[in-house]
């Protein structure tokens, strides 16, 4: 059983949401010229955005249903796919307009990609502009059992820790759904803690800082005591970060647990009991160090298999590091995912 | 385990006994304005921090000098307690008084020339073991190289001081004449955590507590070491020595692999750079070891050693702060007496050693 966590359908443009907007809003976006949500996350040409060899003729990567199965789940055996939209509709600050868009994409998900091919499960796009209307969308979609996760980016507005997120956890937990960080700005705040830097490079690589302050926040502000059966995937996050982070929450947790007296766990155990991470990108030497850095995590069961298609992370059929040997490979190809996600059967 | 005599400390802070210490270097003007104004920065408080810290001052409770006065704000009790004690032949000072990110910069730049005179009258003058740092107003970047020139040959003073949270990326041009003054006279450049940069202390804005903002600390210095990568600056200065100071390091390797991995994927995007970024902060970057972080198995900390370098990591106390590193109980996992050598001495020595 392989299970590839991290998958982008391609929305071409919004009029492939229109079928599934409002009239209002269809109307309104026509109106206005809302052509497309081109995200500052992913420039569609830059080398990253998509795989010399999954990059169509014309228009974006993976935005049919066939071609995603035939482009990333045959190819590397997987017999699921779960799949993350990556279009924009974050981007909006309307509640409103954030709302529509983001349950039509939700829908598009649902009505171009779920219902042709039975191996697609997905995630429920939310957009944090209104939390209450966040919780709806979840409660809307929650009932289709193909909808694994509730997905946020790892760039927000206020720290996902913060109490006005809550309900979104709550959410999940009644429904068992995990909750999906996403690499990727909403740009309301700088994509780093000292303003805007001048290359996209930067950017991408500071989605990792990002993901730093979100894990801590979490930690810190103490979701996971308050949710301790919910789980927390990274997605496009790398996770060489992640024991030097918690280190050094460690060391402050040390001597500042009077700020945070509900963290009843360390750093290393909630992670090890609550948050998961997907494979790609592999951000490290293919060397032994890497294989170092699984004995720093202090498990193995917390990488999740993913392509991270249409992504440009590796080359070939196969995303894992060399020295990772087959227990291991087993171990993140499908029983991590499945011991991750209650509605693909394999959690209590 | 004994540590080395002689011990290079990489950080070590002063403080005012009150705002009238720096009055001999002040003009009239600067006086009064900081009488009625203060030093106005980028925060909602106009004295201490928005972010409360655990304790007065961040300073150990049994820090405060016998004849009053805030903690580091003795020499004679600094040396007693500091130097003496914890056998400190050689320490560099990071001021952090309000002065780097004061928004008035004419205010800013009178603050910085008082606070260098300062800590070289009161501070190396009344102490050998001591050099000074030159403190810039760095958010006015030909006003930081002209005070870098103004010192340069007072061998008092062993680096240009920097805070992290600077109102741009540090790499940004706009800083340029800070690293062109620093590798022209051949200083290095010191970038000590903390400062109020103006933006959330987060990506995603303010987070609650004292807590995030001392992690977030190691965020904010890999974006800025980042930017100083990605835009050039050690391609265009090939010998700057950059020291990150409080910043934390445990997360320097990972950082390398991501840079490295993704530089090759976006090369186009940065033309100007001739090697991949791993190898410009292996050649240019050093960093201080407190805080030392936590892992549960303390030996994970001797592979970060091993894999950023033994030779890039240098010993740093922090005094008179209440997260102090003794180092006596600093390097808790095996290591050789080359290396405890290296990371305790002559590491700081290759680096400053000239000043």
């Amino acid at each position: 059983m392989q299970i590839d966590c991290d998958i982008h359908p391609g929305t071409p443009d919004t009029a492939a949401l229109f079928p599934y907007l409002p009239e209002h809003w269809r109307d309104i976006s026509a109106m206005r010229g809302i052509a497309d949500l081109h995200s500052t996350n992913y420039p569609d040409m830059t080398p990253l955005a998509a795989r010399a060899d999954w990059r169509p003729a014309k228009g974006r990567p993976g935005s049919d249903a066939a071609t995603v199965a035939a482009q990333c789940l045959e190819p590397f055996g997987s017999d699921i796919g779960i799949l993350n939209p990556l279009f924009p509709v974050q981007s909006f600050y309307s509640d409103d307009l954030a709302q529509a868009y983001a349950s039509a994409l939700n829908d598009w998900t649902r009505g171009d990609f779920l219902d042709r091919d039975p191996r697609f499960r997905a995630s429920i796009v939310v957009s944090l502009e209104n939390i209450e209307m966040a919780v709806a969308e979840i409660e809307r979609c929650a009932p289709d059992r193909r909808f694994v996760q509730v997905m946020v980016l790892a760039g927000t507005a206020r720290p996902l820790g913060r109490r006005n997120h809550w309900p979104i956890y709550e959410a999940c937990v009644r429904h068992d759904l995990a909750l999906a960080i996403h690499a990727g700005q909403e740009f309301r705040n700088a994509p780093t803690a000292l303003g805007w830097p001048s290359y996209y490079l930067e950017d991408y690589v500071a989605h990792a800082q990002s993901f730093q302050y979100q894990l801590t926040s979490l930690f810190c502000e103490g979701v996971f005591n308050r949710y301790p059966t919910l789980k927390v995937v990274l997605l496009e996050s790398g996770w060489t970060w992640v024991p030097a982070l918690l280190w050094r929450i460690a060391k402050y947790w040390g001597g500042l647990r009077f700020e945070v007296p509900w963290t009843d766990r360390s750093p290393e155990e909630v992670v090890r009991d609550q948050l998961r991470f997907s494979l790609t990108p592999v951000d490290g030497p293919d060397t032994d160090q890497l294989r170092r850095v699984i004995d720093h995590l202090g498990s193995d069961q917390l990488i999740l298999f993913s392509t991270d298609y249409p992504h440009s992370q590796f080359e070939g059929a196969d995303p894992f590091p060399s020295t990772f040997d087959p227990a291991l490979r087993s171990i993140i190809s499908g029983d991590a995912p499945l011991a991750t996600y209650a509605r693909l059967g394999g959690a209590p | 385990m004994t540590a080395p005599t002689g011990i290079w400390d990489c950080d070590i802070h002063p403080y005012l006994r009150s705002p009238a210490d720096l009055e001999p270097w002040l003009s009239q003007q600067w006086i009064e304005h900081q009488r009625d104004y203060g030093s106005l920065r980028q925060t909602p408080l106009v004295t201490g921090s928005s972010y409360h810290k655990s304790q007065p001052n961040a300073g150990r409770r049994d820090a405060y000098p016998p004849e009053g006065g805030a903690q580091g704000s003795s020499v004679s009790f600094l040396r007693r307690q500091l130097l003496d004690a914890h056998g400190i032949g050689w320490g560099i000072l990071n001021p952090l008084i309000a002065s780097q990110g004061v928004r008035n910069l004419d205010h800013s730049i009178a603050l910085c020339r008082a606070i260098n005179h300062w800590q070289a009258e009161v501070w190396v003058d009344g102490e050998p073991r001591l050099r000074a740092s030159i403190v810039v107003p760095y958010e006015d970047p030909e006003a930081s190289a002209a005070e870098i020139r103004h010192w340069a040959g007072d061998r008092r003073f062993a680096q240009v001081l920097l805070l992290s949270r600077t109102s741009f990326l540090p790499g940004n041009r706009r800083y340029w004449p800070i690293y062109e003054a620093a590798a022209e006279v051949g200083i290095p450049v010191g970038i000590h955590a903390f400062g109020n940069s103006g933006w959330p202390v987060s990506s995603s804005g303010w987070p609650s507590f004292y807590m995030e903002e001392m992690i977030g600390h190691s965020q904010s210095s890999q974006a800025g070491l980042t930017s100083l990568v990605i835009e050039g600056v050690f391609e265009r200065w090939p010998d700057l020595k950059l020291v990150l100071v409080e910043s934390g390091f445990t997360w320097a390797p990972s950082l390398m692999w991501r840079l490295d991995k993704h530089w090759k994927t976006l090369k186009s995007e940065v033309p100007h750079l001739r090697l991949a970024p791993s190898e410009y902060i292996r050649r240019n970057v050093w960093w201080t070891s407190q805080p030392m972080d936590e892992p549960e198995n303390r030996r994970y900390l001797a592979d970060i050693f091993t894999w950023l370098g033994w030779d890039r990591i240098m010993f740093s106390s922090d005094y008179p702060h209440w997260d102090f590193d003794d180092p006596a109980r600093v390097i808790l996992f095996p290591a050789t007496d080359e290396q405890k050598h290296a990371f305790f001495v002559g590491n700081a020595q290759g680096v400053y050693g000239s000043r």
